[in-house]
């Protein structure tokens, strides 16, 4: 952490927001994650949410139980009490299944040639590295990894598509992620995961947790489909 | 499980509770009445808890038939109410018997209506929540975030008081105020808002647009540019008011994106999101800065006046 750092604001009248650096890495996350459940744990009845992301925390209060002063303080407390030894690697490491192709991945051409590389490259680039969950939202169980390979970097389309289909992976600048749910959503899309990101009937809900490290790894269609991909996801033609 | 029955389900009609809470970290929103004060008072109305079920109306148009004896009550925007095709008014509790039909027409001022029921609408909880959120399609009767539609039926529990409660006229809120006046505490990005910025943000008028919904509300007048770029994606609270790169102002609402990147230069004093929910498209408004001290001591009078509030108690209901 810089000496700017950690800072806190005032988001509203009932939230606070926390500053941990200017930068994402998997340090800061750890300490996210760590002051996240210290603050839990510290506020008790006091607290109504928290939503933890790339370098900050907001922390969301009852202001008829507490003010800002007293958070702010629990809030330097729950940082400082017993921060985990960053070195170490928190989190578990997932593998997410994915089919590739120009099928299932209407954007896997043009950023190839965009990027000056082969269909193949793109592909290879994207498994090759080790994802980190930066945070989960937007949408339920939509996880923000980080960061793709800067050869397969892309901007984010210049019209949002209306329709997103499930389970779709997708690139934007270098960011990349699973669509949990048919949504619109402007990034570029190069396959489809069949693993099910988000399901209020199970428990975890979701696969991934902030923290948690994801790998991809190439299937093919017929193992799209045995898994348990959908089939209208392939039929039902991105454009 | 008997209760009403929706015959007509009106424009948009929700099944809301407080709201969905502490599941930020996976993403979920919080969902809940977008007005909360006459959310809160329509349960007082029905001597329920401060959390039970009730429906969020969007302008009207709802038909329900009771198949058990009950006491209902409506709050928030002004709408005509009939009972049995007898005109009953807002804001006071309502005698229901098993097939009574209680229709609704259209609001002739503000937008949301809230319906409650004693004991509270029976839905299942997502989440610890019945909220209805479309987007996430979660919540509400069939826990899948749909709205009423026509054959639902809204499990209730008959109640055998007959005590009709109602809401002194005075105490009632304003509604349809030519210009509405929303504080605002300064907070997130504020600091990197130039001062000419923050000068024309709060001396401009603002008017709601079209494209509001219980997500947010975007707002078109003046133009606010902040010269801030490439933010990282951050938690959002509840009225958070974000600049996108047009410069218009969006208020982020009940069923807002839990993060996001757009530099925001704070947010709506909760109170006065109450006053935002019943503005329709077209309507004016203008912010002024309040310090969190203000807004703390003005949300701790308001709650010490709705908890010492006394309704007036009456036999028979009536217009």
């Amino acid at each position: 952490m810089t000496p700017d750092y950690p800072r806190i604001e005032i988001a509203g009248e009932n939230s606070s927001i926390v500053y941990f650096s200017d930068r994402p890495c998997s340090t800061t996350s750890s300490i996210i994650s760590h002051t996240l459940s210290n603050l839990k744990t510290a506020l008790a009845d006091q607290l109504i949410d928290l939503a933890p992301s790339y370098t900050s925390l907001l922390v969301i209060y009852n202001p008829l139980l507490t003010d800002q002063q007293q958070i702010h303080k629990a809030i330097r407390h729950a940082i400082d009490d017993g921060q985990p030894d960053t070195k170490i690697q928190t989190g578990r490491r997932i593998q997410l299944p994915v089919y590739y192709s120009v099928e299932s991945g209407p954007d896997l051409q043009s950023l190839a040639q965009n990027a000056g590389l082969s269909i193949d490259k793109v592909i290879a680039l994207h498994q090759q590295t080790e994802y980190l969950v930066y945070a989960i939202g937007f949408a339920p169980g939509f996880a923000y990894l980080g960061e793709v390979d800067p050869r397969i970097a892309a901007p984010r389309l210049a019209t949002p598509r209306q329709k997103v289909p499930t389970g779709a992976v997708a690139i934007a600048d270098r960011q990349t992620a699973v669509y949990p749910a048919q949504s619109p959503g402007g990034w570029n899309l190069i396959g489809l995961c069949p693993t099910v990101m988000f399901d209020p009937t199970q428990q975890p809900t979701t696969p991934v947790r902030v923290g948690d490290r994801v790998c991809f790894s190439a299937i093919d269609r017929e193992q799209f489909l045995q898994l348990g991909g959908s089939a209208t996801a392939l039929v039902d033609k991105v454009r | 499980m008997s209760g009403l029955k929706v015959i007509q389900s009106g424009v948009h009609s929700l099944v809301q509770d407080a709201g969905r809470y502490g599941f930020h970290n996976i993403g979920l929103t919080t969902g809940g009445p977008l007005d909360h004060n006459s959310f809160r008072w329509a349960n007082r109305l029905c001597e329920n808890g401060d959390s039970a079920a009730c429906l969020e109306i969007l302008v009207g148009g709802l038909v329900l038939e009771s198949q058990i004896a009950t006491q209902i009550a409506i709050t928030g925007a002004e709408i005509p109410l009939k009972i049995n095709d007898r005109a009953v008014s807002g804001w006071r509790s309502h005698r229901v018997l098993a097939g009574d039909r209680i229709k609704l027409g259209y609001a002739t001022a503000g937008c949301r209506a809230y319906l409650s029921v004693a004991g509270g609408i029976k839905a299942p909880l997502v989440f610890g929540s019945a909220a209805t959120v479309v987007r996430e399609g979660l919540g509400g009767l069939h826990q899948n975030g749909k709205p009423l539609s026509r054959g639902d039926i809204l499990p209730c529990i008959p109640c055998t008081t007959d005590k009709n409660l109602s809401l002194p006229q005075h105490q009632r809120p304003t509604l349809d105020a030519a210009i509405t006046q929303i504080r605002v505490v300064l907070g997130y990005q504020h600091s990197s808002f130039t001062q000419s910025q923050t000068q024309c943000f709060f001396s401009s008028e603002y008017s709601v647009s079209e494209n509001s919904d219980r997500m947010g509300y975007r707002l078109s007048g003046a133009a606010v540019k902040p010269s801030l770029k490439g933010m990282l994606s951050e938690g959002i609270c509840l009225g958070a008011i974000q600049f996108p790169a047009d410069g218009q102002p969006i208020i982020l609402l009940c069923d807002r994106q839990t993060i996001g990147g757009y530099p925001k230069i704070g947010s709506v004093f909760s109170l006065d999101i109450a006053k935002l929910a019943q503005l329709m498209p077209g309507r004016k408004l203008r912010f002024e800065a309040i310090s969190i001290e203000q807004a703390h001591s003005a949300l701790k009078l308001h709650e010490q006046q709705f908890l010492s509030t006394p309704l007036d108690i009456d036999a028979q209901s009536q217009v």
